[in-house]
């Protein structure tokens, strides 16, 4: 027995280690890069990064940053209400889907394409679609005798037109989610309530919405984590314009790094946004204990 | 029985929302460039948006087609054997609890992390050992990016195997790998046709980071269409013809291998 014991040992050090050693060298080296970096002034002479030391002035500079805070706003924004909207949708298409018997699984890999297409020929399509000569919503709402109007390009409805390619995209994966809920409820629970002369509103709100809840907190804490770190859309769609009407953090920190090659005040962006999701992380846990999503 | 009418018109109207753009992106890349600026309702279907996109000597798209599937394959295949591993030595092996937790957690804490705050840091780390630019790169990027996910998913299967097969494994003299082999590694392999499908998929949806990992000659399909809609002048028709041919593997896999992506993406949410 004790060779055995001494086999396992080393096994699950074996087992463990690639991934260990993964999330070491890929994830948490660097962050630590990352967070060193955001004490630092790097700029480039002769092809070499030449650093100096700042101390927090990177951080301080962070409030006052126009980009930083239309971000902020506009990510909070857009995550509330796409994911609001999406968690609705979601959820009254589950329970239609859930009624009918044919043509479940019809509908079903309808509504699961726009989780597999990649978000930035989503972008591409939508940009199509909200073209301001040729695109198909202009010509829908033309049809309703509405003057085209330049979605994308107008500071008024470019966030909402953003909001609503989110809605297109993930309201399929909070209908899967709450199907997949719905369909593992127990079946008893609805019989006893239709014995007692429940309506189907009765039901929905004294069955479904509470036994669901699990459900809908898990796929509401798993959409929103997206949601804060939506980039694809808005870098095909808008690139944050007009103006800042559609800046969200992730657009701001590729901005910051990567267009104006700004490492030291990029890097203190990337770790302020950082710990902003791990409170909402916090959040989350302290409202549900067992965060378990895939994905 | 209720009735169901209303219900099936409402999911047909949704149904008809989600298919609409991605049939008219489909049929644009059929259309000329005049007769799409026209917004010409009917029109007569050319081949040669996707003749321009595939074959013209300007255009770079079935390299980047290359370099997607090489990227999505490579990666699953790292990502799944390491998670594998991982996730049943977490849940079988008896780890103190502080590590199992400690790692779970942290690698939430990663899968939180917008993508793009990392890119610059593994930019900086590929160049440093000799990667910069490389496909590799971008195949190690990938299988850390997935890793959370699979390891989650995996380890819902892993719990799924009955303790008492493995100890009496065990008891007929299996040594570890004989078990993982033998036992576990038939039991999880529905888990692992669904990581495998999901991670291939985000693998090739991803953006941020194969946007900032590579140049022209190691870029993949979503970093292609995104230069095609920031020229100058936007060739919008062959834009279209791109897109829709970057959606032929997501289109074969919800037709073939459905149950594993319903069962990935749902499995951690329900159980």
């Amino acid at each position: 027995m004790s060779a055995r014991l001494g086999d396992d040992r080393v096994w699950r050090w074996v087992t463990l280690s690639p991934a260990l050693l993964a999330m070491l060298a890929l994830s948490v080296l660097p962050l630590a890069n990352l967070f060193a970096t955001s004490f630092l002034h790097v700029t480039w002479a002769q092809g070499h990064a030449v650093r100096s030391l700042v101390g927090v002035a990177n951080y301080a500079a962070l409030p006052a940053d126009p980009l930083f805070r239309a971000g902020l706003v506009n990510t909070v924004v857009f995550a509330v209400a796409a994911v609001g909207a999406e968690m609705v949708l979601g959820f009254f298409l589950a329970v239609l889907c859930g009624r009918v018997g044919r043509g479940r699984i019809a509908y079903r890999t309808i509504f699961i394409l726009p989780i597999l297409v990649p978000g930035i020929v989503i972008g591409a399509i939508w940009k199509l679609m909200y073209n301001y000569d040729f695109g198909l919503i202009n010509q829908i709402v033309g049809l309703a005798g509405v003057m085209p109007q330049d979605w994308l390009g107008s500071p008024e409805t470019a966030l909402l037109s953003v909001i609503v390619v989110d809605i297109w995209h993930w309201t399929p994966f909070c209908f899967l989610l709450c199907l997949a809920g719905l369909e593992s409820l127990p079946q008893d629970v609805y019989e006893a309530a239709r014995i007692d002369g429940a309506s189907f509103r009765q039901e929905l709100r004294y069955v479904t919405l509470p036994l669901m809840w699990p459900t809908l907190t898990v796929t509401l804490a798993f959409r929103l984590m997206v949601a804060f770190k939506v980039f694809d859309e808005v870098y095909l769609l808008t690139g944050g314009g007009p103006g800042t009407s559609t800046e969200v953090l992730s657009f701001t920190i590729f901005r910051r790094f990567f267009i104006e090659d700004r490492a030291g005040y990029g890097a203190a962006m990337s770790v302020a946004v950082i710990f902003l999701v791990c409170g909402l992380l916090v959040v989350a846990l302290a409202n549900r204990r067992r965060v378990v999503t895939t994905v | 029985m209720r009735r169901t009418g209303l219900s099936h018109i409402l999911l047909i109207l949704a149904a008809a929302i989600v298919c609409v753009p991605v049939i008219w992106i489909v049929a644009a890349g059929f259309r000329t460039q005049i007769s799409l600026m026209m917004g010409q309702v009917w029109f007569s279907p050319v081949l040669g948006n996707f003749a321009e996109v595939l074959f013209s000597s300007t255009s770079d798209f079935l390299e980047n087609y290359r370099n997607s599937l090489v990227v999505g394959v490579a990666s699953t295949a790292l990502c799944l054997v390491v998670a594998t591993l991982a996730a049943w030595s977490l849940y079988r092996m008896r780890w103190p609890r502080w590590v199992v937790h400690g790692f779970l957690g942290w690698a939430l804490v990663f899968h939180m992390i917008p993508p793009i705050a990392l890119a610059g840091a593994w930019y900086t780390l590929a160049r440093s050992v000799g990667l910069g630019n490389t496909l590799l790169s971008l195949v190690l990027a990938h299988a850390v990016l997935n890793l959370p996910m699979s390891i989650w998913l995996m380890g819902v299967f892993v719990r799924d195997v009955p303790l008492e097969l493995e100890e009496a494994a065990r008891l007929d003299g299996a040594s570890t790998p004989v078990l993982l082999r033998r036992i576990v590694l038939p039991l999880v392999a529905p888990g692992l046709a669904a990581a495998a499908v999901l991670s291939f998929v985000f693998s090739w949806n991803e953006f941020a980071v194969a946007l900032n990992l590579t140049v022209k000659a190691t870029a993949t399909v979503p970093v292609a269409i995104a230069k095609f809609a920031q020229d100058y002048e936007i060739r919008y028709t062959e834009m279209a013809a791109s897109a829709a041919l970057s959606i032929l593997p997501a289109l074969v896999l919800l037709l073939i291998a459905q149950r594993f992506i319903v069962r990935g993406l749902t499995q951690g949410a329900i159980k």
